[in-house]
């Protein structure tokens, strides 16, 4: 009998521990020149491109990737306490989160020398950010359905269709787009490619949707007949859907799948003090053992990309289970938070409670629904 | 050996020897006693005691862990944490010899008072895991550690819902008070007992999800196997993530703790994951077994009324988050995630 997945147990290093403390006083340091307010349920939501290039200065973008393109060859461990203490602070991430994240490890993998030498260098500075291409307005969980299309012309491609859901299209400087450069035949996953995608480039548009927490992060990509030279193709035509599928592990299962209303959570601990009720320090307790045992699994899921594996099993495992917890903690507060009441906008606690309440529809649908994630936990354990 | 070799060796001494007769001799009263030299004889009876300190508890872990998958019954997570606690006073203990330990209910107290020739231990003590096929007792009582021959003890029979002897005695003894071993404090002995259990579940949770995803697979309905059902399969894929979330919350735990960390702090933690676990993935073996599963002819059973009695023996899941949140609520706000990532 043995299990369909597994997760290596993993310690982090004492030079992990070193590197922590000294995050955590960069962040204090910033946080007393300034600061930001960080947001109660959307990791994503802050943006600053002078954060991200300060962080870059201290080599903390692009922190496993080959020095001659920048980056640090430090480990997938270092580079997790870094993402972890930054989320946790609520640090304005959102400009480099998505290049640092996927963009960046995607290129390293299937990208051209000429793509890694023009791209990744300034991705490590915190001055160039990208944003992800996949979702359209007719193809949201079935991707293999996408009918952007990318057709062969002189010099390279050229792209029409639209992608929808595309955070911080606005603020970026390039998308990877999914993209189809074939008709689909027999099987709906060929003929597929991924094109990095200048967001200046003549004919496109982009349109902020407004979501329901008021926010207007994510955006409509419209591509009219847009040029991109054939250069900007990443790895092999029709090679996108096996491409896109590899950077699901490292799309899925880190820190952000279950930080995002941990604000909120340390905010619930400020306000019920040293000796709350029972019933508020039994919840309390329960997303304590939650928080610690989900850390472990995705430290886990850290240690095995770093050896090269690819876990996405036990991602979509890290990431159904993170998205749960991070939605719980609002409906856990709302009952037991102790002199509740309509204090105001200046109330941090309801500030934050009102911003994960809002934004928690989302957590189980970005980066992969519920159900797809299932789907996939389903075929890994055998069925189907 | 790595914890992983451990847990295949283990694996293949519980898959081999713990059959459905044997289950069901055990039910009916009969002590395992081969299953139990074998185990002996493999040493796991003293996996937590054979490293310093507690540095035997991650590969404790994986014993426990393979047991629970095929259901074992049999005192040895009892025995394991008899015999650490007993350190050097234990081994002259013979390697077959049956320990269990007492009290197991937090609340219960043994009464010692000092004669001239040792100790008169009194007190009622509920519950006590297999009292009845036990060699020896280890007795915790006014924060010391006693050793009791068992003979003579006339447990009154009970059972946990998995059928377990869980035994009720009333003691009136007298012993010599051991002198305790460095490090091996008997207060440890309760949330290392969850742990335990947790480890326990654990396993279980895995032997469930290899069942239920086998049922799901074979079993005709609608014309093809049910286990093709979108319904069917998100209810197995919430089963799959309780099953790993109690692995990891046990396997992280046991290494905080051989690692120096907070003992009562890491069991809470596995004891309130595998315990919630307990309750989720039972619900779902059950549901997608369908009738078949609530026979007592289908093995499931065997699993799910351990995680079902486990879930709720050493302190259930309520027990420890009212612990685990009044701790966290005292240490404040600023401490909380470092004693996440510490």
């Amino acid at each position: 009998m043995t299990a369909s997945f597994r997760f290596d147990p993993i310690a982090l290093p004492p030079d992990c521990e070193r590197l922590r403390g000294e995050v955590r006083a960069f962040l204090e340091a910033e946080a007393s020149a300034g600061g930001w307010r960080p947001h109660g349920g959307d990791f994503g939501s802050r943006h600053s491109p002078e954060f991200s290039r300060r962080l870059g200065a201290r080599g903390w973008i692009g922190m496993t990737w080959p020095r001659r393109y920048g980056g640090g060859e430090r480990s997938f461990l270092e580079r997790y306490v870094v993402t972890e203490e930054l989320l946790v602070a609520g640090a304005p991430v959102a400009a480099h989160w998505i290049a640092d994240r996927q963009s960046g490890p995607l290129l390293l993998r299937f990208g051209s020398e000429e793509q890694r030498q023009r791209l990744l260098p300034g991705i490590c500075r915190g001055e160039i950010f990208f944003c992800i291409g996949m979702s359209e307005p007719d193809s949201g969980s079935d991707l293999a359905s996408i009918r952007t299309r990318a057709v062969p012309v002189a010099g390279g491609w050229e792209v029409t269709g639209a992608k929808l859901w595309t955070s911080h299209a606005k603020r970026a400087h390039y998308m990877i787009a999914l993209v189809r450069t074939a008709p689909a035949g027999e099987d709906r996953h060929a003929g597929l490619s991924q094109l990095v995608i200048d967001l200046s480039a003549p004919g496109l548009s982009i349109r902020p949707i407004r979501n329901l927490a008021g926010d207007t992060d994510f955006n409509e990509v419209v591509f009219d007949k847009v040029f991109v030279p054939s250069a900007m193709l990443v790895g092999e035509a029709g090679e996108g859907w096996r491409q896109v599928t590899s950077e699901l592990a490292f799309e899925r299962s880190g820190p952000e799948r279950f930080l995002s209303t941990i604000r909120l959570l340390i905010e619930l601990v400020r306000r019920l003090g040293a000796d709350p009720e029972p019933r508020a320090a039994a919840a309390l307790g329960r997303l304590a053992a939650h928080l610690w045992t989900l850390r472990r699994m995705s430290l886990s899921v850290a240690g095995m990309l770093q050896a090269g594996a690819t876990p996405n099993l036990e991602a979509a495992l890290v990431k159904d289970l993170g998205n749960a917890f991070e939605r719980e903690i609002p409906e856990v507060v709302r009952l037991v938070a102790p002199g509740r009441r309509r204090a105001g906008a200046n109330d941090a606690l309801e500030e934050l409670l009102a911003e994960a309440v809002l934004n928690a529809p989302s957590f189980t649908l970005r980066g992969g629904t519920r159900e797809i994630l299932r789907g996939i936990i389903a075929r890994g354990l055998g069925l189907r | 050996m790595t914890d992983r070799l451990v847990d295949a060796a283990a694996d293949r001494l519980f898959a081999g020897q713990v059959t459905p007769p044997l289950h069901a001799a055990a039910e009916a009263g009969t002590f395992p006693e081969a299953l139990w030299r074998a185990v002996a004889e493999a040493g796991f009876a003293e996996a937590l005691a054979a490293g310093a300190g507690l540095a035997g508890l991650p590969e404790a872990v994986a014993i426990l862990r393979a047991a629970g998958r095929r259901a074992a019954p049999l005192p040895l997570a009892e025995a394991m944490l008899a015999r650490w606690s007993l350190g050097a006073a234990g081994t002259d203990l013979p390697p077959q010899a049956v320990l269990t330990l007492a009290p197991v209910e937090i609340d219960e107290r043994v009464a010692a008072e000092r004669l001239a020739n040792g100790w008169r231990l009194r007190g009622a003590l509920s519950f006590v895991p297999w009292a009845r096929a036990a060699t020896h007792l280890v007795l915790v009582a006014a924060g010391g550690l006693f050793l009791l021959p068992a003979a003579g003890l006339a447990p009154r029979h009970d059972r946990n819902l998995a059928g377990e002897p869980r035994d009720h005695l009333a003691l009136d003894a007298v012993a010599e008070r051991l002198s305790l071993a460095a490090g091996r404090d008997p207060a440890l002995l309760y949330p290392l007992g969850a742990l335990c259990r947790a480890a326990q579940m654990a396993g279980a949770l895995e032997g469930a999800l290899a069942l239920a995803t086998q049922y799901a697979n074979d079993r005709v309905q609608f014309g093809r196997p049910i286990g093709k059902l979108q319904a069917i399969q998100q209810q197995l894929a919430q089963m799959a993530e309780a099953a790993a979330a109690a692995g990891v919350a046990v396997d992280a735990a046991a290494a905080h703790i051989a690692a120096g960390g907070d003992a009562a702090f890491a069991a809470a933690i596995a004891k309130i994951r595998a315990g919630e676990a307990a309750g989720k993935a039972a619900e779902i073996a059950h549901q997608v077994h369908g009738a078949i599963g609530f026979t007592h002819e289908h093995p499931l059973h065997r699993l799910t009324r351990r995680l079902w009695s486990w879930r709720d023996e050493f302190g259930n899941e309520g027990f420890w988050a009212l612990a685990l949140g009044r701790r966290m609520a005292a240490q404040g706000a600023e401490a909380f995630w470092p004693a996440m990532t510490a």
